[in-house]
């Protein structure tokens, strides 16, 4: 398998079931090492969960093992879903399949890789501010970020709650689609879920699959130009062909203004920091995951064992996040950055309506050389513009290949409104039908 | 709105106070929020993180310039019955400790 690209952590199997039939019957998946599976280790690219075995499976891996796809590994990841390359993981950096001395992008690197590949038919990721789309646009497969509350987060291991989705990478949108028909629905283990059927303007009975007919006539494109502005020439050059092959097909394309969107990153950073200080806090020692070596008391053996088991990264935002909530910042940062989440949300809700998606260049960067970004977190940090302001808004989203610029993928994004999965996946289809 | 107005008197936990435009972090801030967080760091990590955190912390300064915004959330609260179900035996959910005792989890002494 893909030892040449360390995108596995673990290689185990979870049969599916045999007597399934449907798109997934006899596929194989690669499952992201933060999501829970029974038996087989679930380290989350941390040495903190280096040893940590799972007592239950999450949602989404039964899901896909009763529709008949059998999982074939844990793939590689940043540390706790914390980072844009893969390369701050305790395991090694993953490869680009498509560049071997480049990033494959992150946090779902390993999966992107694993189908890139042709290890997995499919994969999960999961996608706090842009983890699938990121790495889905630097191996030129597909990814999609489903809206907040279609996909059950039962039994993924925490980030940044309010954020963070699971969702589907594979070589083609049908397939990707697929994949998500299999792991969409409310679960009572989950009570940010929702039920299709209680949702105003969402069909209970969508078929993603179904909706990858490449059928745009008619359809409006937003392009906002601020997720154009200050993207490499190269990367804006080939999603602005991808775009006019939408047009071409019938789609009408209308510039539009997403101002609030300049400043999604930093209010990304900071709700997302300030949940992963919260979350990661049960990393004690004591239940699970790795213990230090410690005479100490209490407080000193839980920050002993959290200074052997978590990585430059993880510790960086465990601290930024505890600052931005500590006394007396917390107006300023946190708050703020609530209020930056609500305007983005508005602004999007205002452009849906007059436009029935929204398309950018998904990373507005080719993917990194291994290496070039791991000293500069700030640098690592803007290369998420396009897509944090997703996760902000809770929207659906997808990521195509666009084309390649000097040999190297280029993804385009189409963003939805919520719970309208099937209009980005319909639109994403043209794109791949085009190139 | 100013950020420091209810804090002021809480020189510990924000010992610059708050209201100077640069975000410049010094070593002991970095010190006091990794005991805050309970993650012990060496001298080498606390410096490199006060540089590291100083950038991203001007970074995050442009949040300033975000008008307050009505934040109308359409939440409602998921309930469901109490019933007693089928969770974790005992067994499973000791399995992953580092220390147990008569089905107990072992923590470090507390002082």
């Amino acid at each position: 398998m893909a030892a040449d690209y360390n995108a596995f952590i673990t290689e185990a199997t979870i049969e599916g079931d045999a007597d399934a039939d449907g798109p997934l019957a006899d596929k194989t998946v690669a499952v992201k090492d933060n999501i829970s599976t029974e038996g087989i280790r679930t380290t989350c690219g941390s040495e903190m969960l280096a040893d940590y075995v799972p007592p239950y499976s999450a949602t989404v891996v039964d899901r896909l093992t009763a529709a008949g796809a059998t999982v074939v590994g844990k793939t590689n990841m940043d540390e706790f879903g914390m980072g844009t390359t893969t390369e701050t993981s305790a395991f090694g950096p993953t490869k680009n399949p498509a560049d071997p001395e480049r990033v494959p992008g992150g946090s779902s690197g390993g999966s992107a890789a694993a189908v890139a590949a042709g290890d997995a038919d499919v994969a999960l990721g999961s996608d706090t501010g842009g983890s699938v789309r990121c790495p889905a646009a630097f191996c030129g497969v597909v990814g999609i970020k489903p809206t907040y509350g279609l996909v059950s987060r039962y039994g993924l291991v925490a980030y940044a709650n309010s954020l963070e989705q699971i969702g589907p990478i594979a070589g083609t949108v049908e397939e990707a689609a697929a994949a998500l028909d299999a792991i969409a629905g409310d679960d009572p283990n989950d009570g940010t879920t929702r039920d299709l059927s209680e949702v105003e303007g969402a069909d209970p009975d969508a078929s993603y699959a179904a909706a990858a007919d490449g059928d745009v006539d008619g359809l409006t494109v937003g392009v906002p130009t601020e997720l154009f502005e200050g993207a490499d020439e190269r990367v804006v050059e080939t999603v602005e062909a991808a775009i006019a092959d939408l047009e071409d097909r019938g789609a009408e394309t209308t510039e539009i203004s997403l101002p609030s969107v300049e400043h999604a990153v930093q209010a990304y950073y900071v709700i997302a920091m300030a949940e992963a200080s919260s979350n990661l806090a049960r990393f004690d020692g004591v239940r699970y995951g790795n213990r230090a070596e410690s005479d100490g008391n209490w407080n000193e053996s839980f920050a002993e064992t959290r200074e052997e088991g978590f990585g430059a990264e993880v510790k960086r935002r465990i601290l930024l996040g505890t600052y931005a909530l500590s006394a007396g910042y917390h107006d300023k940062y946190y708050k703020k950055a609530q209020d930056a989440r609500a305007w983005v949300r508005e602004d999007f809700e205002e452009a849906f309506a007059d436009v029935d998606v929204i398309a950018s260049p998904t990373m507005p960067v080719l993917p990194f050389e291994l290496g070039e970004s791991l000293d500069d977190p700030l640098r690592m940090y803007l290369a998420d513009a396009n897509t944090t302001p997703v996760n902000l808004a809770n929207l659906p989203a997808i990521s195509v290949p666009a084309g390649e610029a000097d040999s190297l993928p280029v993804g385009l994004q189409l963003v939805g409104p919520k719970f309208d999965e099937e209009t980005v996946i319909r639109a994403a289809s043209a794109v791949e039908d085009a190139s | 709105m100013s950020d420091t107005s209810e804090s002021t008197d809480d020189a510990e936990a924000a010992p610059d106070g708050g209201d100077d435009a640069a975000s410049a972090v010094d070593a002991e801030e970095v010190r006091h929020v990794a005991e805050l967080a309970r993650v012990r760091l060496d001298d080498d990590e606390v410096a490199a993180f006060a540089d590291q955190f100083g950038d991203i912390l001007d970074y995050f300064e442009a949040l300033d310039e975000v008008p307050e915004t009505d934040r109308e959330e359409e939440l409602v609260n998921v309930m469901r019955p109490d019933e007693v179900e089928k969770g974790l035996s005992q067994e499973e959910a000791l399995s992953n400790a580092e220390e147990t005792e008569d089905g107990f989890f072992v923590g470090p002494k507390v002082s």
